[in-house]
């Protein structure tokens, strides 16, 4: 249990998806305007990479890794260079899917999710969360623990842009710096911040 | 219709991927502690961006409307894997240090961006250039990056000593701020307040004016 704890913890402050790995910056730069916004994002964000990381791991584990078609009569088989192909496709199905299913079944979610979940489908922060979960050999359950926090930690790096972006706008910024720049300032100080935990360890 | 030389040379600076369109910018910033790994990456983005264009173009009148965007993924995922594969095989140590971001060039915005934005309306030569301009717009940008991270980090460019650091006997103290995450984000930051500076119609406006202070006699 300490195990996955500690995991979790590591996932959403020291290795935190947006500030320390720069994952997601396209959505996290261009949505954070407002809070209520970007939170409906940080929500979705932390649903689907709940989803897809885990399948993810399903997929490597019993298609792809080398070896792992035994289970078919094939045990030579290393078809681990299709893995992007792979991923990509079940995190586009995933959201389609689920986008389905809360239309149908749960359609206040889908009304507050609705719009932000095709952006999800190119949000690096997705992709980049199986691809690291590969790169470090997690297993199914670890896997989930690890979706879960990484988007935990994305939900709240936006949350906290946004947060900041709300005031700014009152503020008195020098011409070239206005919008984009600041923002990338302003970024670099709360990543700053988080570096403050780096030495946490559960 | 634009010609092939502005579509080459726009993206450069007039309308930068990074500075102005806010696209791929995820990778931009992992990967600059040094030169290397950086002009690799950069050699990847464009590669990858101008064949997806190319290709995208070639087929664009054949692809239905609502599946679009699977069929461009799909055209990406596939030259990613090529490149993933090359660099495996011919360079592995620097396709360690690239780790997961090789792969993260499929969700790139900016190889999806030109390719729905462009190809998708226009001739493949013509998109294959707009392709090159684009990833040499954002190489621009990670290059900068990656020279002054390098540089003032650890001392060196491309491995190669420039500034000989204290710990070795030399004069210069390595600033180790250069080398976390933190930096790299002001370092854009203070490149488009650059490139702003020259090109001032690039300027956001202001969402609110402050007013001017009409009372200042009081604070005297």
């Amino acid at each position: 249990m300490e195990h996955y704890l500690s995991l979790f913890i590591r996932a959403i402050f020291i290795e935190n998806m947006a500030l320390a790995f720069f994952l997601g910056m396209c959505t996290f730069i261009a949505i954070s305007k407002k809070i209520t916004t970007s939170f409906g994002l940080g929500i979705a964000v932390v649903v689907v990479l709940g989803i897809t990381t885990p399948v993810n791991n399903l997929i490597y584990n019993y298609f792809l890794r080398e070896g792992a078609l035994a289970w078919a009569g094939l045990p030579d088989v290393d078809l681990s260079f299709l893995g992007l192909l792979a991923y990509i496709g079940v995190i586009a199905a995933m959201v389609q899917i689920l986008e389905m299913f809360l239309d149908r079944y749960v359609p206040v979610l889908y009304n507050a999710l609705g719009v932000f979940l095709p952006l999800i489908t190119v949000n690096c922060a997705i992709l980049g969360a199986s691809l690291l979960m590969i790169e470090r050999d997690l297993n199914f359950a670890e896997s989930t623990v690890f979706g879960l926090g990484a988007g935990v930690g994305w939900a709240l790096a936006i949350t906290a842009l946004a947060g900041v972006r709300e005031k700014l706008k009152y503020s008195d910024v020098p011409d070239g710096l206005r919008g984009l720049g600041i923002t990338f300032i302003s970024v670099g100080l709360i990543a700053l911040c988080f570096m403050s935990f780096g030495g946490i360890d559960i | 219709m634009s010609s092939p030389k502005e579509v080459l040379l726009n993206p450069i600076f007039n309308n930068n991927p990074i500075a102005l369109q806010v696209l791929g910018i995820c990778s931009a910033l992992a990967v600059t502690v040094n030169m290397t790994t950086t002009l690799v990456m950069c050699a990847a983005v464009i590669f990858v961006t101008t064949m997806s264009n190319f290709a995208v173009s070639l087929i664009r009148n054949h692809i239905p409307n609502s599946i679009r965007i699977i069929v461009q993924m799909t055209i990406i995922a596939s030259l990613v894997i090529v490149v993933d594969q090359v660099l495996q095989a011919v360079a592995y140590e620097i396709s360690k240090a690239l780790s997961v971001f090789v792969g993260l060039i499929i969700t790139n915005c900016i190889v999806m961006g030109r390719a729905e934005a462009f190809a998708m309306k226009n001739p493949p030569i013509l998109s294959a250039i707009d392709g090159f301009g684009n990833a040499l717009g954002y190489s621009v940008i990670l290059v900068g990056v990656a020279f002054f991270r390098e540089l003032f980090g650890s001392g060196t460019l491309m491995g190669f000593e420039i500034l000989p650091k204290v710990t070795e006997g030399g004069w210069y103290a390595a600033n180790g701020f250069m080398l976390l995450p933190p930096s790299a984000f002001f370092l854009i930051g203070l490149f488009i307040w650059a490139i702003r500076a020259f090109k001032s119609d690039q300027v956001e406006e202001a969402e609110y004016k402050i007013a001017d202070n009409v009372q200042y006699k009081e604070a005297l």
